[in-house]
């Protein structure tokens, strides 16, 4: 009974707000729309909507996925610094770490669901009802980590919420135990969706032991950055307090985690182009284009530049520590990363494919549909469970003013 | 199948005494020998013959020429020419494509002077048309056992049961054996034009 | 199979969600129990029939024509291996189109699932420089030679290995399969197999009916649906039949042997014991049964 009215006061937090709430709420239902669309010309005449054919077969959606699930990690791994550091609002950080990372995962998930070809049949896929192929393949793997990996932190946020809502004290050693549980799974998701491609040989382009340490190291970068200016922006619009220092910290743990994806790629680079052999060439076609076939160097490239820029904004610490060109940073490296692994891990992957052929990948206007109706319905989920985190924690939201409301 | 083949066609021989008579041409000084030879070819052809006649090779008609067989129509009513030339009034296209090396052989190398429906191994003996990979086979043994055990040439049929043959003149013309090529058929669509 | 039909009932406890969706998309109750089915490895003879008839009424329904689905079983004592001559090819692409009929492919959206590579012979068997659009007067073009690609039938196959669903795997002739109402289209298979010989059905597939063949088996060349991948089966309606795939059939240099490993006589067996042979990416350990070889 009380976990309803929880629900139903939480309905009543997120239809309450400001014209620009309302605004932003209505652009992502129009983009949603918009997206939807395209996604329902997908679902009639089926996956010939995008721009994957036989030679490259997975794409803009599956490096979707796996940018999501790199932001659903990080985002939960912010927690430990929080606890090394002891920094102030720990409680808080947690919260809206993990209110991220289930968002992202219900994101991430989705996004497998529009790339199969049969999304119906996602139940043979089921323990029990389907016939899972446990342990065998890696996708089952990544499917049982992201499943208990969602469960953990959306237990986790659920009862901090509702014990705040309801002024209750909330069970310290659970809510421990399950955060300090979150922190491996949030290794273990990325590197199995690492693994999810590693151990192909037919695919020597990912078929590298740094695949999942890079994976690790990108998500790094990406993830804090979201909650770096979500950080600020609370601190600005609400009583979240969160000093200076935290923030540069989390930006120094960036600039490490940045160094270390750049070491990587670094000897990776190294080792493919002077051994030189075979191999090179999805690299070469990567960085720069195979004969007449260069559409996907602009994206590398693009990636490369602004993952560069982010680095030395972010380690110079006259920069780092302005506001102004760190979120231009946080944007950078945000970027950087979501086209590294939107386009330049998966293409290169396929191309040219394992016989030989060249076939020119870049995303169709129904993937770009399909993908900005994930993202806004996740950005919109995102926003409704800030929106409700934050009443309830800084606005002493709680039962006895809904009640209050109704009577008068 | 390829070992009981072998045993009841007793190739292996066949091929040896091929290469011996074949020695023995050069040869002056084996005169002697040379009998028991003929008697050894004669063993052997007589092996051949029961091979063909209770073979599992079932070939396809051979592909003559339409009006062309039996050659004897016009050959029995001429007197045989053995004198090596150019043909010209007949037969001329296949001098025009002739290239079966060309510079040693000519038609009665194969073909039998006396009687036209027949060819002719190099030990003389008659053969049918129908076992003309026979004749093949004196120069191109190694084809032949792989065409025998259906590693050269196209078999359609069973895999694990009966199989139909071609002859080698199926698919290489026997006076300019060279496979002739082909016109392809379309190339796949390309990925980027499929929508 | 006590568990299977407790797990069906289970199923439809929980699917009623799903059913109702079904029915308001329209479909009847032999929509509702196909997408119902279970894996079909783990169905028994008797369901497995009546899944059989059910298809070949579905067909005739459809197409109008009578046709036969076979769910005939590997037969013992065979383990089915390929051999494929490169010194005879000459990259005429007859087998492709002779596949395409044979199992029923996509004509548009076009699928085949044989690809012929025309290769350098200066440069050897190089993948990097290799072309499938070759389109010459004639063939064999000088200075080229041809590898044809299809599945290669690996004896330790990463396609069975990566499927999520078991939706895909080795039979005991070793032909590797896929149900095509299993698969959930996730295409992990394509990402792991190293000969292209996995494709997916992008759009609806279209035959013209009056090429349907209609001799079927239900692992083969049966109509495939949209959303699913498909691959060749060594001709499964066929070589369980005891006859020889359309592409070995129709290949005019005859450069394609196809045989029962097992059988010391085969052709394929003399082809390993007399021959040069190869597989294509040894080095991945995915040990295919389909040999190249050079006849000369």
């Amino acid at each position: 009974m009380n976990f309803i009215r929880f629900i139903t006061g939480s309905i009543k937090i997120i239809l309450r707000g400001s014209k620009v709430y309302y605004a932003w709420l209505i652009l992502l239902l129009l983009l949603i729309i918009w997206g939807g669309l395209g996604y329902s010309d997908q679902l009639s005449e089926g996956l010939i909507k995008t721009h994957m054919r036989d030679s490259v077969s997975w794409a803009f959606y599956i490096g979707n996925f796996t940018f999501l699930v790199g932001v659903a990690a990080a985002a939960v791994m912010l927690v430990i610094p929080a606890y090394i550091y002891n920094w102030k609002p720990i409680k808080e950080i947690v919260i809206f770490g993990e209110l991220l990372a289930v968002c992202a995962v219900i994101m991430s998930i989705a996004f497998v669901v529009v790339d199969i070809g049969k999304p119906l049949r996602f139940w043979h896929m089921l323990p029990l009802i389907g016939t899972m192929n446990f342990p065998s393949s890696m996708l089952s793997w990544d499917f049982f980590v992201l499943i208990i990996y969602f469960l953990i932190n959306l237990t986790v946020v659920t009862h901090l919420l509702y014990s705040i809502f309801y002024k209750k004290e909330y069970n310290k050693k659970l809510v421990l135990i399950l955060v300090l549980a979150s922190i491996p799974m949030a290794v273990a998701i990325h590197t199995v969706t690492a693994f999810l491609y590693n151990a192909l040989p037919a695919r020597p382009f990912w078929n590298s032991a740094l695949l999942a340490p890079r994976f690790l190291a990108s998500a790094f970068c990406s993830g804090p950055a979201i909650l770096l200016i979500l950080f600020q922006i609370l601190r600005k619009v609400t009583k979240f307090e969160i000093k200076d220092e935290a923030i540069w910290r989390i930006a120094e743990l960036m600039v490490y985690a940045m160094f270390i994806y750049l070491y990587f790629t670094i000897t990776e680079l190294f080792k493919e182009f002077y051994s030189g052999t075979e191999h090179l060439l999805y690299w070469k076609y990567l960085l720069f284009g195979i004969g007449d076939n260069k559409e996907i160097v602009f994206y590398s490239w693009s990636s490369i530049g602004m993952g560069v820029v982010a680095f030395f904004l972010f380690l110079i610490p006259k920069t780092r520590k302005n506001f102004v060109t760190l979120n231009i940073g946080a944007v950078l490296i945000y970027a950087s990363v979501y086209v590294e692994k939107g386009i330049a891990l998966i293409i290169p992957g396929f191309t040219p494919d394992v016989l030989g052929q060249i076939y020119v990948y870049t995303p169709s206007m129904t993937e770009i549909r399909t993908a900005t109706m994930i993202f806004s319905i996740g950005f919109l989920l995102f926003t409704f469970l800030v929106k409700i985190a934050i009443a309830i924690i800084f606005e002493n939201y709680e039962i006895s003013v809904l009640n209050k409301r109704k009577k008068s | 199948m390829k070992n009981d083949f072998l045993k009841k066609s007793k190739i292996p021989v066949f091929l040896m005494v091929l290469a011996v008579v074949m020695n023995n041409g050069c040869s002056n000084s084996e005169s002697r020998s040379g009998n028991n030879l003929e008697e050894l070819t004669n063993d052997a052809s007589a092996e051949i013959r029961n091979t063909v006649q209770t073979s599992e090779i079932a070939v396809e008609q051979p592909p003559f020429t339409e009006g062309i067989f039996p050659c004897n129509d016009c050959h029995s009513e001429m007197v045989p020419n053995p004198v090596r030339r150019e043909l010209v009034d007949m037969h001329d296209d296949i001098s025009a494509i002739f290239d079966h090396d060309s510079e040693n052989r000519w038609c009665l190398d194969c073909h039998d002077m006396n009687n036209r429906d027949s060819l002719k191994l190099a030990s003389g003996k008659l053969l049918d048309f129908k076992e003309s990979y026979k004749l093949c086979g004196q120069c191109h043994g190694e084809k032949l056992r792989d065409w025998k055990v259906g590693v050269h040439g196209k078999r359609t049929g069973e895999w694990n049961g009966k199989k139909e043959y071609l002859l080698c003149v199926h698919c290489h013309n026997p006076h300019s054996p060279r496979f002739k090529p082909l016109t392809p058929e379309p190339p796949p669509v390309r990925q980027e034009d499929i929508n | 199979m006590k568990k299977d039909n407790s797990r069906r009932s289970f199923l439809k406890n929980i699917s009623l969600a799903t059913f109702s969706a079904l029915a308001l998309s329209g479909c009847d109750m032999k929509a509702v129990d196909e997408f119902l089915q279970d894996n079909f490895r783990i169905l028994t003879k008797e369901e497995k029939d009546v899944i059989v008839k059910n298809l070949e009424v579905k067909y005739k329904e459809k197409y109008g024509k009578e046709f036969h689905v076979s769910d005939k079983p590997a037969m013992d004592g065979v383990s089915f291996g390929y051999a494929l001559d490169l010194s005879r090819c000459v990259g005429c692409r007859r087998c492709v189109y002779a596949c395409v009929k044979e199992n029923n492919q996509s004509r548009d959206p076009q699928i085949q699932w044989i690809q012929v590579l025309q290769m350098e012979k200066e440069k050897g068997i190089d993948f990097a420089h290799s072309t499938i659009h070759y389109n010459p007067e004639t063939v064999p073009e000088p200075g080229h030679f041809y590898v044809p690609v299809q599945c290669q039938q690996c004896e330790n196959p990463p396609c069975v290995k990566v499927c999520p669903v078991k939706a895909t795997w080795k039979e005991e002739d070793g032909i590797v399969v896929v149900d095509y109402n299993w698969c959930i289209g996730c295409r992990y298979c394509m990402a792991a197999c190293p000969y292209g010989a996995r494709h997916f059905n992008w759009g609806e597939p279209n035959i013209p009916k009056e090429e349907l063949n209609t001799e079927m088996h239900y692992l083969g060349n049966r109509p495939r649906m949209k959303g699913v991948v498909e691959k060749c089966t060594f001709c499964i309606q066929r070589t369980r039949e005891g006859k020889y795939p359309a592409c070995v059939e129709i290949c005019p240099v005859g450069a394609r042997k196809f045989g029962n490993l097992l059988d010391p006589n085969s052709e394929v067996r003399y082809i390993l014991k007399n021959k040069r042979v190869l597989v294509l990416k040894q080095e991945l350990n995915t040990q295919p049964k389909f040999y190249y070889f050079f006849g000369v």
